[in-house]
């Protein structure tokens, strides 16, 4: 039998305190919650309304313990959530105080009280914390026998959150996060008293009939409910008034819910926590990699949850990543290989080794033409990227190999090279998610952090709340990101950011000398590729001021294949293609005979598609690319018209299928292993979620084609790939950095506009089908325009270049004059598609009418 | 030993031709189970025709074999398969595994799942006793309507609930009969 000491002499560190739990000792740092000092000596409190990334509130009031200070019982139990430790505390819990468990037991009870008991039909029977600590702790009966308080359920929030008020224990988590963490304080307390309840501005206009605590009003509250329900399936919002509860992290307060009062459109009904196999997975929809759960049930993904991972999305994750999981399980998917019939023209199913002797036979004869150029695809993960890279090079002899579905430059090529790849991640001192939350300032440059990779806004916001990083937005308008990081915008015309970096020290000499100090960061998105001389123009920034920089892709595997070098002018591991010794020790690790690999560059996507059409190029191989993504589709379509052989991997019939002789099917995320490499250059490694699909990694299928030609790439497993792609050490030379002048964005003439334009997270993504929920909750499609631009248009713009128009509604927003601004790829606004124009065009705009 | 003892042996036999006989002619004429045996699960219906099925899973997460899969449903205006909610939009039995302990019965929060004492369950494929919904619910009795149609009954599930017994009565269900069948008759 173990004694507690009378007397410890337990030495106190500076900044930290001694007070006993239990009769335990125990020093906590100064500041800490009295919660978790005491789950730190393992005893748990129970709780509901806390939570370690949300400030305290104290509004479950379940975690009562009894506390003593200075030899004085605090005449009340209190709250151990709120309540930070102090020098000499003596804090007795639950399990050694008969009056904190009966408070805690009391608490439970009144929580009770009008919680329905609807378990059996509730999404979060099971898997509840209301539940667990009811059994665990509360009374086997209920002493309360008068009516509950009932409300019409569920109550659409938003197209994919749906509110059961009935539920809900009032612990302000779900208010709590979309007011802290995610900014968009639609959801809130309304009422008071026993009336208090969760609701938004829509739901309030229904209050007064909902509201009631007697019989409850069959009639309409059954009509109600379901009216909503209906509007909920249909994948609209809710009502015309108020603001609705659009957030892109909407799903995150499903999570965080202790009880079922909100539940997920999409999961509802579907299954139970005992049903699931849960496997860890990273998402594959934006570069910063977050970490999820993924629950699948008889070989199908249910749900995605957010993952647990502090380095990089803490426990959250964005609405495009917990939702949009179910093109992988599309009616359309490609399962089985296609070849086309020579004779009658179509695509038709055949055997894996018909179709690869096909592919072989075709891409062989291609290249031993004009040569064959590869186009993997954006969204490839590491271990395909490289096995791309190395099927370009050994087995098709040739450096045309580019990911980047999407607007792109030699400048862009010149940058990665020299500023982006291999700067060894977090390890080697790369710009990391925890360094967003410390730097003085982040200068964010055509980038639009919520839209393209909203963990890093999730972080930029948290840095600016708690630390008061100062966040300054090169960009066009003062978007909600900007708000809602408490940060500057430098507004510049599209094209001008450039210039506006350049000249940085002369119009905001504060963000010049904030970028001088210590952890100072900039954060580039994809779109710099389209502003001639912004890479130059960034590096020359960094190298003056010293600050440090990070490019931000918006697609999951653009980093790793950067690395995997499926570019024309690197090889793996950051190695330029110029560069005899880098091309004499790749040829030794792939055992390539000496000069085998060219020593000039290879081109890039744009020179491939011109050089098919000017037939200096035979065949394409062909990964995850939609044409309409490409800066010019109309060349894009063109080109692929005229190739001799086109081989196509791909999940779902794309825009490139219409123009595949072969088209071999790959395998979703879900389906295989893989590493992505999010923007930080951190590895993010997944393992295989639904196992034994018969689905083939690219990698695996590229490898069979190598073996089909002759060739071996020995990328038969990802993890094999990936042992390959580690054998060849990181490069220690490093590409020139770029030098390229900037331009000066046109002056548009009259009746003119210059095009500002970004891909909102929600929109027509070829990784968003299927999704009603997830679409209801896109952001409003419009055309943004100072006032003076929109003088005189009307309601609706038309925005037109010679290749077509798009008509939108006109939304006055704080532009620089001359200026519109489109969303690039949602629902009514493709942008390429239709107007085959990108940021920085000039477009001809006039009032439209709808 | 006697003179008429190796007759006396048939005198035995052809006693008992007289007696009662003990033998059950199964299956030619079929042998009844005591009326509270458990044979078969059935899912009731209320007594307009609605499923009583909540699509809970609770019979498939007491089941100790692992017999019993459901996946629930969300009910919709146009297409309403119980009152409140949430339906069982897919409901099968496994009799390959179920070994008749009864407890997903006890689990069932709706009394929707009950066991019948019908018990020939054999079968000559595994296929075919992988029950699905369609062969367990219950047969439709006076008073009862095919679902999906809308509640007929009440404005919401509690009417369901609270006034189940009124409601069967006053719905043409014979006397006798109780929503819940649980004989045989009512299987055939």
């Amino acid at each position: 039998m173990t004694v507690a000491p009378e007397k410890s002499d337990v030495d106190v560190p500076e900044g930290y305190v001694k007070l006993t739990i239990d009769g335990e000792e125990i020093v906590a740092p100064k500041g800490e919650l009295l919660i978790r000092t005491a789950e730190r000596l393992g005893t748990v409190i129970p709780r509901f309304c806390d939570h370690p990334l949300l400030d305290p509130a104290g509004a479950c009031r379940q975690c009562l313990v009894e506390v003593e200070m200075n030899g004085r019982p605090m005449p009340k139990p209190q709250a151990s959530c709120t309540l930070t430790v102090a020098d000499g505390m003596v804090v007795k819990t639950q399990v050694t105080s008969e009056v904190a468990d009966k408070a805690q037991q009391g608490v439970m009870e009144l929580l009770l009280i009008n919680h329905p008991l609807d378990c059996p039909i509730c999404d979060k029977g099971g898997e509840c914390p209301l539940q667990n600590q009811a059994m665990a702790h509360g009374r086997t009966d209920s002493r309360f026998v008068d009516k509950k308080r009932t409300f019409p359920k569920p109550l659409p929030i938003s197209s994919q959150v749906l509110l059961d008020r009935e539920r809900c224990v009032l612990c302000q988590r779900c208010t709590r996060f979309s007011d802290q963490i995610a900014g968009d304080p639609f959801i809130d307390l309304l009422e008071r008293g026993a009336h208090q309840q969760i609701g938004t501005a829509e739901t309030a206009d229904v209050l007064d009939a909902a509201s009631h605590t007697s019989e409850p009003d069959s009639a309409s509250a059954g009509k109600s409910a379901s009216a909503g329900l209906d509007s909920a399936s249909a994948g609209k919002s809710a009502s015309a008034g108020g603001q609705p509860f659009q957030s892109y992290f909407s799903g995150n307060t499903i999570q965080i819910c202790p009880v079922g009062a909100l539940t997920s459109a999409q999961y509802r009904f579907r299954s139970r926590p005992f049903d699931l196999v849960s496997t860890p997975s990273v998402c594959e929809h934006c570069s910063s990699g977050c970490a999820e759960r993924t629950d699948f049930r008889r070989g199908k993904v249910m749900r995605k949850l957010a993952g647990d991972d502090p380095e990089v999305n803490e426990e959250w994750i964005c609405d495009k990543g917990r939702f949009a999981f179910r093109y992988a399980a599309a009616e359309q998917r490609i399962r089985r290989p296609l070849v086309r019939n020579v004779e009658t023209g179509e695509l038709e199913e055949t055997s894996w080794t018909e179709a690869l002797r096909a592919a072989a036979d075709g891409l062989a004869k291609a290249r031993d033409g004009k040569g064959v150029g590869v186009l993997p695809g954006g969204r490839v993960t590491l271990e395909d990227a490289y096995a791309y890279s190395k099927f370009a090079r050994v087995a098709l002899r040739t450096h045309d190999v580019d990911h980047r579905a999407r607007a792109h430059s030699a400048e862009e090529l010149d940058f990665l090279a020299s500023r982006v790849v291999s700067d060894g991640g977090p390890a080697g001192g790369g710009v990391t998610f925890s360094d967003l939350e410390k730097a003085p300032i982040a200068l964010c440059v055509a980038f639009e952090p919520e839209e393209e990779a909203p963990a890093v806004f999730l972080r930029l916001r948290k840095g600016a709340r708690a630390n008061d990083v100062k966040v300054v937005h090169i960009g066009q308008w003062a978007s909600p990101a900007v708000e809602k990081t408490f940060g500057e915008l430098l507004a510049c015309a599209p094209g001008g950011e450039a210039g506006a970096v350049d000249g940085i020290a002369q119009h905001a000499p504060d963000v010049d000398e904030a970028l001088r100090s210590e952890g100072a960061v900039v954060l580039v998105g994809e779109r710099a590729a389209e502003v001639p001389g912004l890479p130059t123009a960034l590096h020359r920034l960094v190298e003056r001021t010293g600050a440090r920089l990070a490019w931000i892709p918006r697609r999951a595997g653009e980093r790793g294949a950067v690395e995997a070098g499926t570019l024309p002018t690197l090889l793996p591991g950051g190695r330029p293609v110029t560069d005899a010794d880098a091309r004499a020790e790749v040829e030794r690790h792939w055992g390539l005979d000496p000069g085998t690999l060219p020593a000039d560059p290879g081109r890039d996507m744009t020179g491939m598609l011109n050089a098919i059409v000017t037939r200096d190029l035979d065949g394409l191989l062909v990964g995850g690319v939609d044409l309409d993504d490409l800066p010019d589709p109309a060349l894009a379509r063109k080109a692929f018209d005229a190739a001799e052989f086109v081989v196509s991997l791909e999940l779902l019939p794309s825009t490139v299928t219409p123009y595949a002789d072969v088209v071999l099917p790959i395998a979703p995320v879900d389906e295989k292993s893989g590493t992505f490499v999010n923007w930080e250059g951190r590895r993010r490694p997944f393992a295989v979620t639904l196992d034994g699909t018969g689905a083939l990694a690219d990698c695996r299928v590229l490898d069979t084609l190598g073996v089909e030609m002759d060739t071996d790439l020995f990328t038969q497993t990802s993890d094999a790939a990936l042992g390959d792609l580690d054998r060849l050490a990181a490069a220690t030379a490093r590409a020139a950095a770029p030098d390229h002048p900037s331009a000066e964005p046109p002056a548009p003439g009259d009746g003119q506009a210059l095009l500002a334009t970004w891909r909102q997270l929600i929109d027509d993504g070829s990784l968003q089908i299927d999704e009603p929920a997830l679409a209801g909750t896109a952001r409003r499609v419009v055309a943004r325009m100072s006032r003076a631009t929109a003088d005189g248009l009307g309601d609706h713009v038309t925005v037109s270049t010679d290749r077509g128009s798009v008509t939108l509604p006109v939304e006055v927003t704080d532009l620089p004059d001359g200026v519109v601004w489109l969303p690039g790829n949602s629902p009514g606004s493709k942008l390429r598609a239709t107007l085959g124009a990108g940021h920085g065009a000039v477009v001809d705009i006039a009032g439209g009418d709808r | 030993m006697g003179i008429f003892d190796p007759v006396k042996g048939f005198g035995v036999t052809f006693g008992m031709m007289f007696k009662k006989v003990a033998t059950e002619e199964y299956p030619e004429i079929g042998a009844p189970a005591a009326p509270r045996y458990h044979g078969r699960h059935q899912l009731n219906r209320h007594p307009d025709g609605l499923e009583k099925c909540v699509g809970c899973e609770l019979c498939a997460w007491a089941c100790p074999a692992d017999a019993i899969f459901v996946e629930g449903g969300d009910n919709t205006e146009e297409a309403r398969y119980s009152p409140g909610e949430r339906y069982g939009a897919d409901y099968q039995i496994n009799y390959l595994r179920c070994i008749g302990c009864g407890l997903c019965v006890e689990a069932c929060p709706t009394r929707s799942l009950t066991m019948i004492n019908f018990y020939e369950l054999a079968d000559d494929n595994r296929q075919d006793l992988i029950w699905t919904k369609e062969d367990l619910l219950a047969p439709l009795l006076p008073g009862m309507e095919q679902p999906p149609h809308p509640m007929r009954l009440g404005e919401n599930e509690q009417d369901y609930y609270v006034n189940g017994p009124e409601l069967a009565r006053d719905r043409g269900v014979p006397e006798h009969e109780t929503v819940e069948t649980d004989t045989e008759e009512a299987v055939r």
